[in-house]
């Protein structure tokens, strides 16, 4: 037990040794650091926003109105079918889709030929091999259709907004300018956004969250006027930015509107008569043609410009805009402008992100964590190291040195694989000290009976060692199981604690089945005792 | 080298099974209290489990929470608490409930509550937490304690005999119980932290049981005439030092935590030192005794290969 072949005892220096490099670059100079992370795996410990100050948010599909969507859209494809088929129908709208009434017994079989084509399949499987599923799936009895939602449809489609999002929100993030921000999907319909260094993240969350779906819709009568007034065919009324008491009746046939997701370019400017800050825009071919056949065709008439069912303003057609380009006023600040001219240069989310948890620290709260975990963590360590120099003496040193390479290799495992430190974690690693000299407590009590118990120095020490260091493979196993477990279900900072935990406690168990055995060996090997000094 | 001090004296013959009368009946009345006053005065739930919005902010005067209160109450989002955090008087914790109107209304708490509050505060941090994912959260860690029970319950199980799996998970049962009970009787907030703490207060009152129980297997190989009762009263004698010294040094470290680490840690820490108490406790009066109580197939024992544990056993 107590014998070390050589390449053991290189193999346990070297693993020492290289863990202690690994939390080196922790202590070193900032411009050391960027050098080091450039050229080698070798880094400083990442440190969480509870501890560098920031932000994280976590934002959720809205269902509810994506659903929606999806049946209004349902129902204008039903429409435009049934129409161009010539026949006539009675559509609702049900809270999972949508039921077509045929009119004339006669026409249900062309019906449902008709209908049936709209239940266009989408992939669901992954790297396009899986089964295609519908949204909706159809259903006949005589005369009556119904659509309703299919799970898998859905979940698909919903999977789809994430990913989309993800892009789109990174693209607003970085056009922002917002520096290390790290946007992550969660689950099947969520997206995790961490912004370091971000104190007040209120503006920077409106704008991820803007779905910014701009389109340009023919206006149906010229005058702002009430919501109660009678709703003139195919127009529905959105409230204007300038006065939301006022609404603007604008037309929704896809012939009187134009998409703002065919924008090339967009980009916050300044007017050059009236010096108000405006953002202009570019159309991609398909939209520049699109849009120049409109206003060709309706010269003289006002348009609106709408941003997510908000009439932004509602300027003249004086000539054709044929060019593709065009400007948009609308009394923005700067701000608004330049936060508009990003969310339409990212295009528009899918589907409206809403947020469900958002946790900011600010920048002084973080540094007074870093310093009062520091203060703690030292403290901690000298009370410990002195308690077992006290209980223990020479072996309380022994013990000392394995606690000291012991967090040395804790920070650098945390360092080198990227863990992100939290001040939970750091609560983790305090916890750690006063848990880690436990094995060592364990092997030394079980020493000290055996020599008492009348062996010799040597062969007290070996079964000390022998049977103590089983009941600290149990002990230590089970407890690892409580920390994997609140790293599996635990979340944000939480997790930060299970990390630091899970890992104090392997390195624990690595320095206890190596370390201090090796010490011990080199002194008996040394000292050739003749009495246990415990 | 200096002599090291013994802390704990020497064969220690102390008759722990007797004593666990008293300890049975103790951690009886302490479970009972425990569970009337989660029923009568329950768990000061935080943000992470009820949802709502957090503020911890920094005035330039010594705050004045009655008046603060006063201003954040006269938006009627509900009642505020208002507590100082830290020592010093210039910070402020302020908590308000989630308001009705589901996820997308809460962060409208914010925006009024820094206008209302104006220039000269600096927020030193805000979490709010919707509806729906302070229930997800508050449902994840039932499971997580439950996992963890099970886990180790199966582990135990595996590693000795199902009476020490039972015995174990009554303990551990014990430990959790006396906690919730403590933090109802305190009223901090119970938060994800708490959570933690109640996690790694099962894995350390576990370490502790498993010591024990470690011994008493190796007992039970050796001395086999030994009765039970006495057997186990031997074994808790015998780890009684590295259980009691185990708990100083952690304790030690704890209690730095608690006085040097911060604010934000202090309810963590102080969960971690309660419990540190409760799972010493309860590995030293009655885990061990229960194990008496369930009775020990000593054949099965006998039979168990476990190499290291027979090397170790004195010829």
């Amino acid at each position: 037990m107590l014998y070390f072949s050589r390449w053991k005892v290189i193999a346990i220096l070297l693993s020492v040794l290289v863990g202690i490099l690994f939390a080196v670059p922790n202590i070193l100079p900032r411009e050391w650091q960027d050098i080091l992370r450039e050229r080698t795996i070798l880094r400083p410990v990442t440190l969480g926003l509870d501890l560098q100050g920031g932000s994280n948010v976590l934002m959720e599909v809205d269902r509810k109105e994506f659903t929606n969507t999806l049946i209004t859209q349902q129902m204008g494809d039903v429409r435009a079918a049934l129409r161009t088929a010539r026949i006539a129908y009675k559509l609702n709208r049900t809270p999972n889709g949508v039921t077509v009434q045929i009119t004339e017994a006669a026409d249900a079989d062309k019906a449902y030929d008709v209908l049936k084509g709209l239940t266009q399949p989408i992939d669901t499987g992954l790297f396009g091999t899986g089964v295609a599923s519908s949204i909706f799936t159809l259903e006949r009895s005589g005369q009556q259709f119904t659509y309703s939602f299919s799970e898998s449809g859905i979940e698909a489609r919903v999977s789809r907004a994430v990913e989309q999002s993800l892009r789109i929100i990174e693209n607003r993030v970085n056009g922002s300018g917002i520096a290390e921000a790290s946007i992550q999907r969660q689950g099947r319909d969520r997206i995790v956004i961490q912004l370091p260094g971000i104190g007040d993240p209120d503006q920077v969350v409106k704008m991820i969250g803007q779905t910014a779906k701009l389109t340009f819709q023919l206006v149906c009568e010229s005058q702002p006027n009430a919501a109660t007034d009678n709703p003139p065919p195919d127009c529905v009324s959105y409230p204007m930015k300038e006065d939301p008491q006022q609404n603007m009746w604008v037309q929704t046939s896809s012939a009187a509107t134009v998409e703002g997701g065919d924008l090339q370019d967009a980009q916050a400017a300044f007017d050059s008569r009236t010096n108000e800050p405006i953002v202009n825009f570019r159309f991609n071919q398909k939209g520049a043609l699109r849009f120049g056949k409109l206003t060709a065709e309706n010269v003289g008439k006002p348009f609106a410009i709408v941003l997510d069912q908000q009439v932004i303003s509602a300027p003249r057609i004086n000539e054709p805009i044929l060019g593709g380009s065009g400007q948009i006023s609308g009394n923005f600040t700067t701000e608004e402008a330049n936060t508009l001219a990003i969310v339409l240069r990212s295009g528009a989310l899918p589907a409206r992100l809403i947020p469900v948890e958002q946790r900011t620290v600010g920048p002084s709260l973080g540094s007074d964590s870093i310093h009062a975990g520091a203060v703690a963590s030292v403290i901690a360590l000298a009370a410990v190291m002195v308690f077992m120099l006290i209980a223990y003496g020479l072996f309380g040193i022994f013990a000392d040195i394995a606690l000291i390479v012991n967090l040395l290799l804790l920070i650098g495992v945390m360092s080198v694989f990227g863990f992100t430190l939290t001040l939970p974690g750091i609560a983790g690693i305090v916890l750690t000290m006063g848990i880690a000299v436990d094995s060592n407590v364990l092997v030394f009590e079980r020493i000290r009976e055996e020599w008492r118990h009348g062996r010799t120095a040597l062969n007290s020490i070996e079964t000390g060692f022998k049977a103590a260091l089983a009941t600290v493979l149990d002990s230590n196993l089970t407890s690892l199981i409580a920390a994997v477990v609140l790293f599996g279900v635990g979340s944000g900072p939480v997790r930060g604690f299970a990390i630091a935990h899970a890992i104090g406690i392997l390195t624990t168990l690595f320095t206890a089945f190596t370390l201090t055995r090796l010490i011990v060996f080199w002194w008996v090997r040394t000292t050739k005792p003749k009495e246990v000094p415990l | 080298m200096f002599k090291p001090i013994r802390f704990i004296p020497d064969d220690t013959k102390i008759k722990f099974m007797l004593l666990s009368r008293y300890g049975y009946f103790a951690s009886g009345v302490a479970c009972l209290a425990a569970i009337l006053l989660f029923v009568f005065v329950g768990l000061n739930y935080g943000v992470d489990f009820k949802g709502g919005t957090v503020f911890v902010i920094r005035t330039e005067q010594v705050a004045n929470l009655d008046e603060l209160r006063g201003k954040i109450n006269g938006l009627g989002f509900g009642d505020a608490e208002l507590q100082e955090f830290g020592t010093g008087g210039h910070e402020v914790l302020i908590r308000l409930p989630a308001i009705e109107g589901g996820e997308d209304v809460q962060r409208v708490v914010q925006d009024k509550v820094k206008q209302v509050l104006g220039a000269g505060v600096e927020y030193l941090s805000i979490d709010v937490v919707g509806p729906k994912v302070s229930g997800e959260l508050a449902q994840q860690s039932i499971m997580a304690v439950l996992i963890a029970i099970i886990g180790i319950l199966i582990y135990i199980w595996f590693r000795f005999e199902w009476q020490f799996a039972i015995a174990t998970v009554m303990s551990l049962l014990h430990d959790v119980l006396l906690t919730v009970g403590f933090f109802c009787l305190i009223g901090i907030d119970f938060n994800l932290q708490i959570i933690a703490a109640i996690l790694t207060i099962v894995g350390y009152s576990l370490n502790d049981t498993v010591v024990v129980f470690d011994r008493i297997r190796e007992y039970l190989r050796k001395y086999k005439q030994l009765p039970l009762a006495d057997l186990i009263d031997v074994s808790i004698n015998s780890v009684l030092p590295r259980t009691l010294l185990t708990a100083v040094t952690t304790l030690l470290a704890l209690i730095a935590l608690y006085i040097f680490g911060g604010e934000v840690l202090k309810g963590f820490t102080l969960a971690m030192i309660w419990g540190i108490f409760v799972a010493t406790y309860s590995s030293i009066f009655s885990a061990a005794s229960l194990l008496a109580l369930l009775g020990v197939n000593r054949d099965a024992i006998q039979i168990q290969p476990s190499g290291s544990k027979a090397a170790a056993a004195r010829p």
